[in-house]
């Protein structure tokens, strides 16, 4: 049995032998100041390299990240910057060939219209009536420096024709006029005409113009991008994570519809496989079965989207030519569409099993057969049989934002993990200047302990300093 | 060699299928009904308990219902037995054909004279272990008074390894409403015997409108 007082010098006496003990320790302790002092100052000495060391090493590691994925992250956004551009540049060639191709006919057009326009126009150009004879005769009357009645008679006669003339040119004038008019009234049409083909060239130009702007901004991103300028850079881990919320999203309402879906498909392919296999103690192989189907509905969209080229997960598919391609998309599509079929007849037959579970109840419960609501009945039936065929194509689509996850997502684990890399080398920074503190407070600490023998030490040290004073001062009077 | 989707599907059922073993997550359940003396004017209840089991019954599982006679220990006692198909619709079928053979029994039920219920136990202990069921009940709809009669010998050791025995609506004599502690030792009677069988649990349900689902180990 261990005894709780055999430490005690004189366990009757208690206090006496624990004073005992402590002078005896104190003496220890005094006498082990030295190397304790160096045990604690090499201890901490060693917690400080240490953590330096480790902290120097997850900051370097830290930087090699930040600059392997500044590089990965910037290649990408190259490459994501070229395609956008090179899609730009193919959208104004399609609309330059499209709709530049009809500009030398529409400035035929154009030209034909102008020329009429100023045929009419020269038409209608005001013509100046011939000056009268009557002026000529006229100065002629008023060079005549005697007369009596032929002046007189000479004028009425020329006022008599000017009348005549001036009516008749009055109304040859108005004639005139008229007909210009009408060859205005002409041009109209043509001017209509003009300035629809006109609005139509400014329409395509603005278009144009709008793409030319759209390409000199991923013009200005890939500038950005080829420069490793840190804005650029910073945009881009920003957009990446925008890009992962996003997706993931998405991500999780596809799910959702994959739940919807696999709920569908779950019971009637116990009809198939069997309800009472089972692969794990609650894993139903009917609920594998139906899963399997519905991953390869997923895949099959992801074949699909590859071989359009909307999503680039695999290389090889991308890679392949245009015909081999082909094949695999028309393949994707109806593996995709055998599966809907698939799917939908399942939907069918699942309705078809709850309707039969549902009268066996009512079999064996001996309550009446439900009423039968005619067509109205058929639309929950009608309804899953949709549902079934097109949650395959919706689930299809679900390749986009994974291609989206799959990108931003290194990005992203990328930031997270420097940061992490970086915060726990502070730490250690941090821990590796305390313990350098540490190793002071600790030594007084222990000083504390055996602060009676240092007292003692101190005041036999001054003793012995006045002492040599003493004998220094002697030997100084001496000489 | 280009496989075909619906092959794909038919192997990748196959391959999953052979995977894990179904007999495991079955259950199997056989059913002793006392057709003794006033035991034959609660036939009604037994049939709602059979139409609770065939409800609750999955795709896969056993159901077998048989009489207490005079003597049980044969096939003859046995109203009828079924393994559920696998698929669905089929086990539903047989739930239906299965509902008739026992409306048709209840109609025509005669009492027995005597009651062998460990006969019964041994058959049933029999049938269940062929069917190598995960799970196996053995439900006896009974007052628990076993009468032998005379020739039938039933005192030796049976076997109930891993089966569970459920008493239903174990109705009181007139004898044990004068002295109840004939009713509690049978009953402790019949669980110190079947515990000592092998059986794994030892369930009595009286209370058929509520407390039904004792009756199987629902998953």
């Amino acid at each position: 049995m261990f005894d709780r007082n055999s430490w005690l010098f004189w366990p009757d006496s208690v206090a006496l032998s624990i004073l005992v003990l402590a002078i005896l320790g104190m003496l220890f302790l005094y006498a082990a100041r030295k190397p304790m002092h160096g045990v604690i100052h090499s201890v901490c000495n060693l917690v400080t390299q240490s953590t330096r060391f480790i902290s120097r090493w997850l900051f370097l590691g830290a930087e090699n990240l930040r600059i392997r994925n500044q590089s990965v992250l910037l290649a990408h956004s190259q490459e994501s910057a070229a395609t956008m551009i090179d899609r730009e540049f193919e959208r104004v060639t399609n609309i330059i060939r499209k709709d530049m191709q009809e500009f030398p006919a529409l400035q035929r057009k154009l030209m034909e219209e102008v020329t009429r326009i100023e045929d009419d126009y020269r038409k209608c150009g005001e013509v100046p009536a011939p000056p009268p004879e009557w002026v000529s005769a006229l100065e002629s009357v008023s060079k005549i420096k005697s007369g009596g009645d032929i002046p007189r008679k000479l004028l009425e006669d020329i006022n008599k024709s000017i009348q005549k003339i001036h009516d008749k040119t009055v109304a040859e004038f108005r004639r005139s006029y008229e007909e210009r008019h009408k060859v205005l009234k002409g041009m109209q049409p043509s001017w209509r005409s003009v300035e629809k083909l006109i609005g139509e060239m400014d329409k395509k130009m603005v278009t144009l113009n709008t793409n030319a702007k759209q390409i000199d901004g991923h013009m200005a991103k890939f500038e950005g991008i080829r420069t490793k300028d840190s804005k650029t850079e910073h945009a881009l881990t920003t957009s990446a994570f925008v890009q992962l919320a996003i997706s993931a999203l998405v991500m999780v309402i596809a799910m959702g519809g994959a739940f919807i879906n696999y709920k569908l498909i779950a019971l009637p392919m116990s009809e198939m496989v069997g309800a009472s296999d089972y692969i794990t103690n609650s894993l139903r192989t009917s609920d594998v079965a139906a899963l399997v189907i519905i991953l390869m509905e997923a895949s099959m969209g992801l074949f699909l989207l590859e071989s359009l080229r909307i999503t680039q997960l695999f290389p090889k598919i991308a890679s392949m030519d245009d015909r081999m391609r082909r094949r695999l998309m028309l393949a994707s599509l109806i593996f995709l569409v055998i599966l809907a079929a698939i799917e939908s007849s399942l939907a069918l037959m699942r309705d078809m099993l709850v309707a039969d579970k549902a009268a066996l109840m009512r079999d064996l419960s001996s309550t009446a057969p439900a009423a039968t609501e005619g067509w109205m009945s058929n639309i929950p039936m009608a309804g899953q049989m949709i549902m079934g065929f097109v949650l395959p194509f919706a689930l299809a689509f679900v390749a986009i934002p994974l291609e989206s996850v799959v990108h931003s997502l290194r990005t992203v684990l990328g930031v997270l993990l420097v940061q992490t890399m970086r915060g726990l080398g502070f730490v250690l920074r941090f821990t590796g200047v305390v313990f350098r503190r540490f190793a002071k407070v600790l030594e007084l600490a222990y000083d504390i302990l055996i602060v009676i023998p240092l007292m003692v030490e101190r005041w036999v040290f001054t003793m012995r300093g006045d002492t040599l004073v003493k004998v220094r001062a002697k030997s100084v009077s001496a000489s | 060699m280009k496989i075909s989707l619906p092959v794909w599907i038919m192997l990748s059922a196959l391959l999953l299928g052979a995977c894990g073993d179904s007999r495991i997550h079955s259950q199997a359940v056989y059913m002793l009904v006392d057709t003794s003396g006033t035991y034959t004017k609660e036939i009604n209840k037994a049939t709602k308990i059979i139409s609770y089991l065939l409800a609750t019954l999955n795709p896969g599982d056993s159901l077998a219902v048989a009489k207490v006679e005079t003597r049980s220990f044969t096939e003859k006692d046995i109203v009828d037995k079924v393994t559920f198909d696998r698929r669905p619709s089929q086990a539903t079928q047989q739930k239906r054909a299965f509902k008739s053979k026992i409306e048709a029994f209840s109609k025509d039920v005669h009492g027995s004279a005597y009651t062998d219920i460990t006969g019964g136990l041994i058959q049933g202990a029999e049938y269940l272990n062929e069917t190598k069921a995960g799970t196996k009940t053995i439900v006896i709809f009974s007052d628990m008074q076993e009468e032998l009669g005379k020739g039938t010998v039933r005192d030796f050791p049976i076997k109930l390894d891993g089966i569970r025995i459920v008493a239903l609506n174990v109705s009181k004599l007139g004898t044990d409403n004068a002295d109840p502690r004939l009713y509690l030792d049978r009953l402790s009677r019949w669980k110190a015997k079947v515990l000592k069988a092998g059986a794994t649990e030892w369930v009595v349900v009286n209370d058929l409108d509520n407390n039904m689902e004792s009756i199987l180990n629902t998953r």
